[in-house]
């Protein structure tokens, strides 16, 4: 889903694990909001769903989600997108969780891709010259959230 | 081509503007004579600098009788959310969570 003016966030774990259990994890509702968020996930393609969390400064908590592939113990994505009045101009990504069975563990890779110019504050920032002060404006925001 | 973010760095730019936006986040709701107090600039000058802080949607006004209270708008930043570093640290931080939960599920 890259596109040259887009980029990615990746994250890799080795897990020491059987691959059904990170499956399970990964694709069942409950277990999924125990260590993600609050969903109505289902792992069927096609599958529109939400990921609430509570409210934050500049987030509405509610991503936009639809099933894009479902292959049992091996990959599984979803579009990861902005919602409500925020989806006009807000995120448009989608994550891939890959799975590889190693010797004693499973490799979980999660890519979360299409993240575009302008869901960067750094480049904006510098493009006004006054990044170093949303620092101190960003530290009073965290501590209302 | 203007746009609401080109609205919100202008308004930013200015130390003045993001000391009051400052005080606003920190403070609750705020009139312009409780702003103007250190503000270090005249009541007039502080009310222009809430106006291009108004447009810019970072702050909310609420007229009571012939005086107007002031409050932060923290959903005008939004287009300032770094969401590439929110997620990193966000994935990272799940990752720890979905390793524990594995573990659980052994017992």
């Amino acid at each position: 889903m890259n596109t040259p003016s887009t980029r990615a966030v990746v994250v890799e774990r080795r897990l020491p694990h059987s691959l059904d259990k990170v499956w399970r994890a990964l694709t069942q509702g409950p277990l999924l909001e125990s260590w993600l968020m609050a969903n109505d996930f289902q792992p069927v393609v096609g599958h529109r769903f939400t990921f609430r969390m509570p409210p934050m400064p500049g987030w509405n908590g509610v991503t936009d989600c639809e099933v894009l592939s479902v292959v049992p113990h091996e990959e599984l994505s979803y579009t990861w997108n902005a919602s409500g009045d925020e989806a006009a101009d807000g995120l448009k990504t989608v994550v891939k969780w890959t799975l590889e069975q190693q010797a004693d563990a499973v490799l979980v890779r999660m890519e979360q891709s299409g993240f575009r110019p302008q869901d960067q504050r750094n480049e904006m920032g510098a493009r006004y010259g006054w990044e170093r002060n949303l620092g101190q404006l960003e530290a009073v925001v965290a501590r209302m959230a | 081509m203007p746009s609401v973010t080109d609205d919100l760095f202008r308004a930013l730019a200015d130390p003045t503007r993001r000391a009051l936006l400052e005080r606003l986040l920190r403070e609750g709701e705020l009139n312009v004579r409780a702003l103007t107090e250190h503000a270090g600039v005249s009541q007039p000058a502080v009310s222009k600098h809430l106006g291009v802080l108004r447009q810019a949607g970072l702050v909310l006004e609420r007229p009571e009788g012939r005086v107007v209270h002031y409050r932060a708008e923290p959903q005008g930043l939004a287009p300032l959310m770094d969401w590439m570093r929110f997620y990193a640290v966000f994935w990272d931080e799940r990752m720890d969570r979905l390793e524990s939960l594995l573990n659980r599920m052994d017992q």
